[in-house]
């Protein structure tokens, strides 16, 4: 079973102007795209053909498992930006924030600090640990919240090619673009589902 | 004795239209400047006898460093050497391939000039998310190798290098070609072949062999 490529769940130009149409084509269009292309090259007649992303995020190495974290947390990011984003709300999530960071200003600090610490191609999320409780925490390549046992929330993909055309080197810049599109209501079912 | 940003040796639009004005100059002004500030921030704090050394040989003692400065010196420092020794392997006017003995050197060891270009790329292509693509010199030989993020050839195994003698690297990165490839990594590692600088290879091939 050949990986195709999600449709995002909206128009390229629908996150203007925190993230341009021309970054949302280049990411989902190609970057996206190609780590499914090389997984179906390299999976092609192999006993992986028919395991799905989250199957070969556990069992999977090197190019193919670095290619199936990478799609993976794609498919996942795109439902995390949202142009209806009707705001952070204190509901479920809103209160597990609460009780883990003091405040949404604080977590979001916590979240900005963290993005800002990763040195090179990564990701930052807010995940659920084991135990329940709320965690911040950052990926590099071939690892993703999945593959820890970790239910992931939210994401925020800190690879240069998300950002560079809108922000350069400005990953602050880009970090407060994100909060306006933060699509809550996904996160808030992903704690509870 | 802090680092300091080293000076480009062509313009910023010198090497048109192989690499852009814009990405030389954020890569050096930005990039490189950033890794040279952070390095010297975590330099102050190091005892006397590795604040004196240079970036090259501090990278290659990165295990007596404090543990508490080592992450951000492999990075920092490692990013300083790493572009500072790019720069130097760029020029405008490049003949497109090596003379000398490193051109002996290298026809013997991949067979051909093409067939060591076609190694180095899929070194760079294979590099998955940030790193370098490097020909190295270890123990009088020629090698392909690839590191991670700011990791140097220089380093030691235990940092992701390779003990080796970098003498032509380049950096994949995406923020090295993304404003004018974007996603096309062949083609920005198909554009580099056009602005090496073979004579600084053939005299850091000279120097480590």
């Amino acid at each position: 079973m050949a990986f195709e490529l999600p449709s995002l769940p909206y128009a390229l130009d629908a996150l203007e102007p925190y993230i341009s149409a021309e970054t949302m084509h280049h990411h989902h269009e190609y970057q996206h795209r190609n780590y499914l292309l090389r997984l179906n090259t390299i999976n092609a007649g192999s006993p992986y053909a028919s395991e799905s992303l989250e199957s070969l995020i556990m069992s999977a190495t090197g190019e193919r498992l670095a290619c199936a974290v990478e799609a993976w947390n794609h498919s996942f990011f795109w439902h995390c930006l949202s142009p209806w984003s009707n705001g952070y709300s204190v509901d479920a999530l809103g209160r597990a924030i609460n009780e883990r960071w003091g405040s949404i200003d604080a977590f979001k600090d916590a979240f900005e600090q963290s993005a800002l610490a990763l040195f090179s191609s990564g990701w930052t999320w807010l995940v659920k640990m084991q135990d329940g409780s709320l965690a911040i925490i950052n990926t590099t390549a071939s690892d993703t919240p999945l593959k820890q046992g970790l239910i992931p929330l939210l994401a925020l993909d800190m690879w240069e090619h998300a950002y560079y055309l809108d922000y350069q080197g400005n990953r602050y810049k880009y970090i407060q673009a994100f909060w306006p599109l933060v699509n809550w209501e996904f996160a808030a079912q992903n704690l509870t589902s | 004795m802090a680092f300091e940003l080293p000076a480009l040796p062509f313009a910023y639009d010198a090497l048109e239209p192989h690499f852009d004005a814009e990405t030389m100059e954020l890569h050096h002004t930005k990039h490189h400047n950033t890794y040279v500030n952070n390095a010297n921030g975590a330099l102050e704090k190091l005892p006397e006898e590795l604040r004196q050394l240079s970036a090259e040989e501090l990278v290659q003692k990165l295990d007596s460093v404090p543990e508490a400065q080592r992450t951000v010196l492999r990075n920092n420092a490692g990013g300083h050497v790493n572009h500072s020794m790019f720069w130097q392997l760029l020029t405008p006017n490049g003949s497109g391939e090596p003379s000398g003995e490193v051109k002996s050197a290298i026809e013997q060891k991949f067979g051909s000039f093409d067939t060591f270009k076609e190694e180095f790329a899929n070194a760079a292509k294979g590099r998955f998310g940030s790193g370098w693509a490097w020909l190295v010199v270890k123990n009088g030989e020629l090698q392909i190798t690839s590191t991670a993020n700011q990791d140097s050839p220089l380093m030691s195994s235990e940092f992701g290098g390779a003990n080796a003698t970098p003498i032509l690297g380049l950096d994949v990165w995406e923020h090295a070609y993304y404003l004018k490839y974007r996603n096309v990594r062949p083609d920005y590692i198909s554009a580099f072949w056009n602005v090496v600088n073979w004579e600084e290879v053939e005299k850091r091939y000279q120097a480590a062999k």
